[in-house]
Protein backbone atom coordinates (compact mmCIF):
# COMPACT_ATOMS: atom_id res chain seq x y z
CA UNK A 1 0.00 0.00 0.00
CA UNK A 2 2.94 2.35 0.63
CA UNK A 3 3.01 4.83 -2.20
CA UNK A 4 6.12 5.96 -4.04
CA UNK A 5 6.85 9.63 -4.16
CA UNK A 6 9.35 11.58 -6.22
CA UNK A 7 11.85 9.33 -7.91
CA UNK A 8 10.75 6.23 -6.09
CA UNK A 9 13.31 6.72 -3.37
CA UNK A 10 10.76 7.48 -0.69
CA UNK A 11 7.61 5.67 0.24
CA UNK A 12 4.76 6.96 2.33
CA UNK A 13 2.62 4.63 4.42
CA UNK A 14 -0.95 4.69 3.17
CA UNK A 15 -4.35 3.28 4.07
CA UNK A 16 -7.33 2.49 1.87
CA UNK A 17 -10.46 4.31 3.01
CA UNK A 18 -13.99 3.14 2.14
CA UNK A 19 -17.11 5.32 2.07
CA UNK A 20 -20.73 4.21 2.09
CA UNK A 21 -24.24 5.56 1.60
CA UNK A 22 -24.47 9.36 1.97
CA UNK A 23 -20.79 9.65 2.88
CA UNK A 24 -19.94 8.21 -0.54
CA UNK A 25 -22.40 10.62 -2.15
CA UNK A 26 -20.89 13.59 -0.30
CA UNK A 27 -17.39 12.70 -1.46
CA UNK A 28 -18.39 11.60 -4.95
CA UNK A 29 -16.52 8.31 -4.60
CA UNK A 30 -16.66 5.13 -2.58
CA UNK A 31 -12.99 4.80 -1.74
CA UNK A 32 -9.67 6.61 -1.72
CA UNK A 33 -6.09 6.14 -0.53
CA UNK A 34 -4.79 8.40 2.26
CA UNK A 35 -1.12 8.86 3.11
CA UNK A 36 -0.38 8.70 6.84
CA UNK A 37 2.57 9.71 8.98
CA UNK A 38 3.07 6.83 11.42
CA UNK A 39 2.22 6.53 14.21
CA UNK A 40 -1.28 7.49 13.17
CA UNK A 41 -4.83 6.77 14.28
CA UNK A 42 -8.18 6.50 12.55
CA UNK A 43 -8.85 10.03 13.76
CA UNK A 44 -5.92 11.25 11.61
CA UNK A 45 -7.40 9.44 8.62
CA UNK A 46 -10.80 11.04 9.22
CA UNK A 47 -9.13 14.45 9.40
CA UNK A 48 -7.51 13.85 6.00
CA UNK A 49 -10.80 12.71 4.49
CA UNK A 50 -12.64 15.77 5.80
CA UNK A 51 -10.09 17.94 3.94
CA UNK A 52 -11.17 16.39 0.61
CA UNK A 53 -13.83 18.09 -1.54
CA UNK A 54 -17.18 17.26 0.09
CA UNK A 55 -15.48 15.91 3.19
CA UNK A 56 -16.79 18.69 5.42
CA UNK A 57 -20.23 17.08 5.16
CA UNK A 58 -18.92 14.16 7.19
CA UNK A 59 -18.96 14.39 10.99
CA UNK A 60 -15.71 14.86 12.89
CA UNK A 61 -16.32 11.64 14.80
CA UNK A 62 -18.08 9.14 12.55
CA UNK A 63 -18.49 5.45 13.26
CA UNK A 64 -15.45 3.69 11.85
CA UNK A 65 -14.12 0.24 11.10
CA UNK A 66 -10.57 -1.05 10.75
CA UNK A 67 -10.03 -4.05 8.50
CA UNK A 68 -13.75 -4.85 8.53
CA UNK A 69 -14.22 -4.72 12.32
CA UNK A 70 -15.70 -1.91 14.40
CA UNK A 71 -12.92 0.30 15.76
CA UNK A 72 -12.54 3.41 17.88
CA UNK A 73 -11.18 6.66 16.50
CA UNK A 74 -8.03 6.29 18.60
CA UNK A 75 -7.17 2.90 17.09
CA UNK A 76 -3.72 2.82 15.47
CA UNK A 77 -3.51 2.33 11.70
CA UNK A 78 -0.67 0.72 9.78
CA UNK A 79 0.45 0.75 6.19
CA UNK A 80 -1.98 -1.22 4.04
CA UNK A 81 -4.88 -1.12 6.50
CA UNK A 82 -8.46 -0.68 5.32
CA UNK A 83 -10.41 2.01 7.18
CA UNK A 84 -14.16 2.41 6.63
CA UNK A 85 -16.24 5.45 7.56
CA UNK A 86 -19.71 4.25 8.46
CA UNK A 87 -22.85 6.39 8.37
CA UNK A 88 -25.39 5.64 11.12
CA UNK A 89 -26.20 1.95 10.82
CA UNK A 90 -29.62 0.92 9.55
CA UNK A 91 -29.51 -2.84 9.10
CA UNK A 92 -32.39 -5.24 9.52
CA UNK B 1 -22.68 -19.67 2.62
CA UNK B 2 -22.96 -15.89 2.47
CA UNK B 3 -25.30 -14.11 4.82
CA UNK B 4 -26.15 -11.69 2.01
CA UNK B 5 -28.37 -12.14 -1.00
CA UNK B 6 -30.01 -9.99 -3.63
CA UNK B 7 -32.80 -12.50 -4.10
CA UNK B 8 -36.07 -12.76 -2.15
CA UNK B 9 -35.51 -14.40 1.22
CA UNK B 10 -36.68 -17.94 1.89
CA UNK B 11 -37.68 -18.50 5.48
CA UNK B 12 -38.32 -22.17 4.67
CA UNK B 13 -34.66 -22.68 3.78
CA UNK B 14 -33.55 -21.11 7.06
CA UNK B 15 -36.02 -23.18 9.08
CA UNK B 16 -34.74 -26.36 7.47
CA UNK B 17 -31.14 -25.40 8.25
CA UNK B 18 -31.78 -25.01 12.00
CA UNK B 19 -34.39 -27.70 12.57
CA UNK B 20 -33.77 -31.11 14.10
CA UNK B 21 -35.61 -33.70 16.18
CA UNK B 22 -33.83 -32.67 19.38
CA UNK B 23 -34.92 -29.05 18.96
CA UNK B 24 -38.55 -28.70 19.94
CA UNK B 25 -38.92 -24.93 19.70
CA UNK B 26 -38.32 -22.82 16.62
CA UNK B 27 -38.61 -19.03 16.43
CA UNK B 28 -38.63 -17.14 13.14
CA UNK B 29 -38.26 -13.41 12.59
CA UNK B 30 -38.87 -11.51 9.37
CA UNK B 31 -38.09 -7.83 9.03
CA UNK B 32 -40.11 -6.30 6.20
CA UNK B 33 -40.09 -2.95 4.43
CA UNK B 34 -42.77 -0.84 6.08
CA UNK B 35 -45.05 1.50 4.15
CA UNK B 36 -46.77 4.54 5.57
CA UNK B 37 -49.95 6.24 4.45
CA UNK B 38 -49.74 9.56 2.67
CA UNK B 39 -47.38 11.20 0.15
CA UNK B 40 -44.31 10.29 2.18
CA UNK B 41 -45.27 6.64 2.01
CA UNK B 42 -42.52 4.23 1.07
CA UNK B 43 -42.66 2.25 -2.16
CA UNK B 44 -39.46 0.42 -1.34
CA UNK B 45 -36.00 0.66 0.15
CA UNK B 46 -32.62 0.36 -1.53
CA UNK B 47 -30.31 -1.53 0.82
CA UNK B 48 -26.52 -1.28 0.56
CA UNK B 49 -23.78 -2.69 2.77
CA UNK B 50 -20.11 -3.05 3.54
CA UNK B 51 -20.33 -6.66 2.42
CA UNK B 52 -17.08 -8.02 3.88
CA UNK B 53 -17.84 -6.53 7.28
CA UNK B 54 -21.42 -7.81 7.25
CA UNK B 55 -20.06 -11.31 6.74
CA UNK B 56 -17.54 -11.03 9.58
CA UNK B 57 -19.96 -9.32 12.01
CA UNK B 58 -22.64 -11.92 11.39
CA UNK B 59 -20.07 -14.67 11.93
CA UNK B 60 -19.38 -13.08 15.32
CA UNK B 61 -23.05 -12.59 16.21
CA UNK B 62 -23.95 -16.19 15.32
CA UNK B 63 -20.95 -17.45 17.32
CA UNK B 64 -22.01 -15.32 20.30
CA UNK B 65 -25.52 -16.76 20.11
CA UNK B 66 -24.03 -20.26 20.04
CA UNK B 67 -21.91 -19.46 23.11
CA UNK B 68 -24.93 -18.15 25.00
CA UNK B 69 -27.33 -20.91 23.96
CA UNK B 70 -25.13 -23.90 23.10
CA UNK B 71 -28.05 -26.15 22.22
CA UNK B 72 -29.61 -23.62 19.85
CA UNK B 73 -29.03 -23.29 16.13
CA UNK B 74 -29.47 -19.94 14.42
CA UNK B 75 -29.47 -18.91 10.79
CA UNK B 76 -29.75 -15.42 9.30
CA UNK B 77 -29.89 -13.88 5.84
CA UNK B 78 -29.99 -10.19 4.89
CA UNK B 79 -31.21 -9.07 1.51
CA UNK B 80 -29.62 -6.14 -0.37
CA UNK B 81 -30.68 -4.04 -3.37
CA UNK B 82 -34.17 -2.71 -3.99
CA UNK B 83 -36.82 -4.30 -1.77
CA UNK B 84 -40.45 -3.36 -2.30
CA UNK B 85 -42.72 -2.44 0.61
CA UNK B 86 -44.07 -5.57 2.25
CA UNK B 87 -41.12 -7.75 1.25
CA UNK B 88 -38.58 -9.06 3.74
CA UNK B 89 -35.13 -7.54 4.18
CA UNK B 90 -33.93 -9.90 6.90
CA UNK B 91 -34.87 -13.39 8.01
CA UNK B 92 -33.71 -15.11 11.17
CA UNK B 93 -34.52 -18.61 12.39
CA UNK B 94 -33.54 -20.02 15.76
CA UNK B 95 -34.27 -23.52 16.97
CA UNK B 96 -33.55 -24.93 20.43
CA UNK B 97 -34.67 -27.79 22.66
CA UNK B 98 -37.14 -25.42 24.36
CA UNK B 99 -38.96 -22.27 23.24
CA UNK B 100 -37.30 -19.88 25.69
CA UNK B 101 -33.84 -20.38 24.18
CA UNK B 102 -35.25 -20.17 20.67
CA UNK B 103 -36.96 -16.83 21.38
CA UNK B 104 -33.91 -15.50 23.23
CA UNK B 105 -31.43 -16.49 20.52
CA UNK B 106 -33.59 -15.04 17.76
CA UNK B 107 -34.07 -11.79 19.68
CA UNK B 108 -30.34 -11.58 20.39
CA UNK B 109 -29.45 -11.86 16.72
CA UNK B 110 -31.86 -9.16 15.50
CA UNK B 111 -30.89 -6.76 18.30
CA UNK B 112 -27.17 -7.18 17.53
CA UNK B 113 -27.86 -6.77 13.81
CA UNK B 114 -29.53 -3.43 14.54
CA UNK B 115 -26.56 -2.26 16.61
CA UNK B 116 -23.64 -3.59 14.62
CA UNK B 117 -24.38 -4.45 10.99
CA UNK B 118 -22.97 -2.00 8.40
CA UNK B 119 -26.09 -1.78 6.26
CA UNK B 120 -27.77 1.39 4.98
CA UNK B 121 -31.23 2.14 3.64
CA UNK B 122 -32.40 4.68 1.13
CA UNK B 123 -36.18 5.02 1.26
CA UNK B 124 -37.87 5.56 -2.07
CA UNK B 125 -41.05 7.49 -1.42
CA UNK B 126 -44.32 7.74 -3.24
CA UNK B 127 -43.75 11.43 -4.03
CA UNK B 128 -40.59 10.50 -5.97
CA UNK B 129 -38.10 11.61 -3.34
CA UNK B 130 -35.36 9.41 -1.92
CA UNK B 131 -34.19 9.70 1.68
CA UNK B 132 -31.36 8.03 3.52
CA UNK B 133 -32.82 6.63 6.71
CA UNK B 134 -31.55 8.75 9.64
CA UNK B 135 -30.35 11.38 7.20
CA UNK B 136 -31.50 14.36 5.16
CA UNK B 137 -33.33 14.15 1.82
CA UNK B 138 -30.97 13.47 -1.07
CA UNK B 139 -33.30 14.05 -4.00
CA UNK B 140 -36.56 15.89 -4.46
CA UNK B 141 -37.92 16.18 -8.02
Amino acid sequence: MARHHGLGQLTMPAVRVLFFAHYAEALGRDETVVDVNLPATIRDVVRSVRALPGGQQLPESPLTALNAAHARLDARVNDGDEVALLPPLAGG
Amino acid sequence: MSYLTRQPLSLDALLKSVGGPERGGTCAFLGTVRDEKGPSGVTGIEYSAYDAMVESELDKIVAEARDRWPDARVAVRHRLGFIAAGEASIAIAAAAPHRAEAFDACRYVIEQVKKRLPVWKKELRRDGSAVWVDHQPVHTP
